[in-house]
């Protein structure tokens, strides 16, 4: 029978039949000081071993402050977080990249880009965007802090086979329109529940000229539909990538491991539980409305009423969305005015996001009732916006430069709104209080954050086009 | 991981009538800061349940703190409950809080993978059963609720509904069976299974 791309990497880590249940080997093991304390502490107190702490790399990102290089800069709960990792890697022997370190950074920032995540790994990581990943053709899953103790211990997990979805996104990708807003569309589509229970693979012209940095786009908010994991085919460009990075094979192993590379792809034939299809030509620029990221419009599109949706759900969460969001149906979004713009994430912190952003940036500067603030999404970003020269034109904008980290998107750390808010923020969710309570999350891309802090409100980016 | 199990519980329900209920709501990120499994509980439903951000002052108009459903031990829910972030932090704060149960339309894959390893026992009904029971706890807030897991059964007044569980989630749950101790009785496995990976790995 032909297999899915899905099928070959799951079948390639079965080392057990449980039951319903397949232990499944885990390759790649990423963490966090946030999710992983309570794991660490669980195996202090029976006294077992981290199994692999060669396939086990730690980061520091979501408490951490984007102002400071100081441990204690956000309080001393952050700092015992922090340092209660440290001890915890430094015991087990993980390597760290703790704050102020090159390589330091968003954990779905600086794995790939250190060459950690590989086509045809099993990844996780006690964090939801992991599927981040699958744009290398890794199955790559969030976990819970018992599954963390579970694959420090064990280096498997016990898993069930999820179901395949397939989405199709056909013909090329026009001007102006970004990776973001072909997820987003596709969230908007599908639901914020559309793909629970499913493994997606992305595919179609307009998905195979991404770039990697917009596939791991596309593939970190496959959470947002309710997805286990997020999967695109690797190709040349996933190995034009990976070749000569730090963690990459060398050499002989180099040439054995792209021999297999390739051979991982969904084999003609070969079925899928669900099939979704969508034209690249149909998406416009999108911008989220309303507390969850399936309630999202073209930014030409009037804010919907509730009567617009026909499932009582949906009308009712949109009666809800617009209450907290403070939006009336038929509002234009040119119309809506924005105090904050976060540029920066694990959905849009990398190199292309910062230079994408200061296209627009260089074009003005930023509107006076506008705080916006910039955090690339690694070390190794952050000096290489700033070899560039993209650090200048943020701040010749009037945008503040930040230290790398996950900062706003969640607000963990000092970078949070307050209640009455609004920003349009390049980050992945949209939920109340997610950047601080009572605080409105409009979610863009990069492009079109730079846009809104330049105007004020929100603009098409496409009128920004040269 | 716990290793208590779980078989019956008989309670009443507190109604929380929404769906997309996301784990920031659960628990927002400024709790997150901890290093224990344990005191989370004080914070669930944080934004919702207080007026005030030092939780002073309680929201009266949150199910949660209406003096009928005080002591709730089950907490009633609508479709992809528990959908976003990852952080187990909520199933901690749920247990921590005094629920035993969520019942619910659906659930979101993280979190029911998560309530499954914290013996917080994550009871999905159709939609129409879900009617019901909210029509039932909002007649008579009194209402006890009991889910037999055995029996995998939700029962109140004169009715009674069969849910599904997954077989193995439904026996780690009423044995409360210590999943990494079983796993490492098949270390000779793993080590087969790593002794046959490419050497690039």
């Amino acid at each position: 029978m032909a297999k899915t791309l899905y099928d070959k990497v799951w079948q390639a880590h079965i080392i057990d039949q449980i039951g319903e249940d397949s232990l499944i080997y885990i390759d790649r093991h990423l963490i966090h000081e946030v999710t992983s304390p309570q794991a660490f502490a669980g195996l202090n107190e029976k006294g077992r071993k981290v199994r692999r702490p060669d396939r086990t790399v730690g980061t520091m990102d979501h408490s951490i402050s984007t102002r400071s290089l100081a441990i204690d800069a956000c309080g001393p709960a952050n700092a015992l977080q922090l340092q209660t990792l440290a001890k915890n890697c430094e015991e087990h022997g993980i390597q760290l990249f703790p704050v102020g370190h090159q390589k330091q950074g968003i954990v779905h920032v600086m794995g790939p880009e250190l060459g950690l995540i590989q086509p045809g790994m099993t990844v996780v990581c006690g964090d939801s965007h992991t599927a981040t990943h699958g744009a290398f053709g890794a199955l790559a899953f969030g976990i819970g802090t018992s599954q963390v103790e579970h694959v420090l211990a064990t280096q498997t997990l016990k898993q069930s086979r999820a179901k395949s979805m397939l989405i199709n996104v056909n013909g090329k990708l026009p001007v102006g329109i970004t990776a973001k807003d072909i997820i987003l569309a596709i969230i908007g589509k599908i639901g914020h529940a559309g793909a629970t229970g499913h493994v997606i693979e992305y595919a179609g012209e307009a998905i195979r000229g991404l770039s990697m940095e917009e596939r791991m786009t596309v593939c970190n908010m496959s959470i947002e539909a309710g997805a286990k994991a997020g999967l695109v085919a690797p190709d040349e460009k996933t190995f034009a990538y990976l070749e000569g990075r730090e963690y990459a094979p060398k050499g002989q192993d180099w040439e054995d491991a792209v021999a297999y590379w390739k051979t991982l792809y969904t084999e003609e034939g070969a079925t899928f539980d669900t099939v979704v299809e969508l034209e690249a030509a149909d998406i416009a620029p999108q911008v989220t409305w309303g507390t969850n990221p399936g309630q999202v419009i073209g930014v030409n599109t009037p804010v919907p009423a509730p009567e617009d949706f026909s499932d009582p759900i949906e009308k009712e969460s949109a009666v809800k969305a617009l209450e907290y969001m403070g939006l009336k149906p038929g509002e234009k979004l040119a119309d809506i005015a924005v105090n904050h713009v976060f540029i920066g994430s694990c959905t849009n912190g990398r190199i292309e996001d910062m230079r994408a952003a200061a296209q627009i940036a260089k074009r003005g500067k930023v509107a006076d009732s506008v705080t916006a603030i910039v955090v690339p999404g690694s070390g190794n970003v952050k000096r290489q916006a700033e070899a560039e020269g993209l650090d200048k034109i943020f701040i010749d904008a009037g945008f503040e430069w930040r230290l790398p980290g996950c900062s706003m998107c969640l607000g963990m750390n000092d970078d949070k709104l307050v209640a009455g808010d609004r920003c349009a923020s390049t980050s992945n969710r949209n939920f109340e209080g997610r950047q601080g309570r009572g605080a409105r999350t409009h979610l863009v891309s990069p492009a079109m954050a730079a846009a809104a802090a330049i105007t004020g409100r929100f603009a098409d980016v496409r009128d920004y086009q040269e | 991981m716990s290793e208590q199990g779980f078989t019956q519980h008989t309670g009443i329900a507190a109604p929380l009538d929404q769906a997309n209920v996301d784990t920031d709501q659960i628990i927002p990120k400024q709790f997150l800061t901890g290093v224990t499994r344990a005191g989370y509980g004080k914070h669930l439903f944080h934004d919702w349940r207080y007026l005030d951000l030092e939780e002073k002052e309680p929201n009266p108009a949150f199910a949660l703190n209406k003096p009928e459903h005080k002591g709730a031990s089950l907490l009633l829910a609508r479709e992809n409950f528990g959908c976003g972030s990852s952080r187990e932090h909520a199933p901690w704060a749920l247990a921590d809080f005094g629920f035993k149960t969520v019942i619910a339309t659906s659930f979101a894959d993280i979190f029911y993978g998560n309530c499954i390893n914290n013996q917080l026992v994550p009871v999905a009904l159709s939609s129409e059963q879900m009617d019901a029971l909210f029509a039932a706890v909002k007649t008579d807030p009194a209402t006890k609720i009991t889910v037999d897991l055995p029996a995998q059964t939700v029962s109140f007044n004169d009715t009674s509904f069969s849910f599904d569980i997954a077989e193995h989630h439904k026996n780690n749950l009423i044995k409360g069976l210590d999943a990494i101790g079983q796993t490492l009785e098949l270390t000779s496995a793993i080590e087969a299974f790593e002794d046959k990976q490419p050497a690039w790995l």
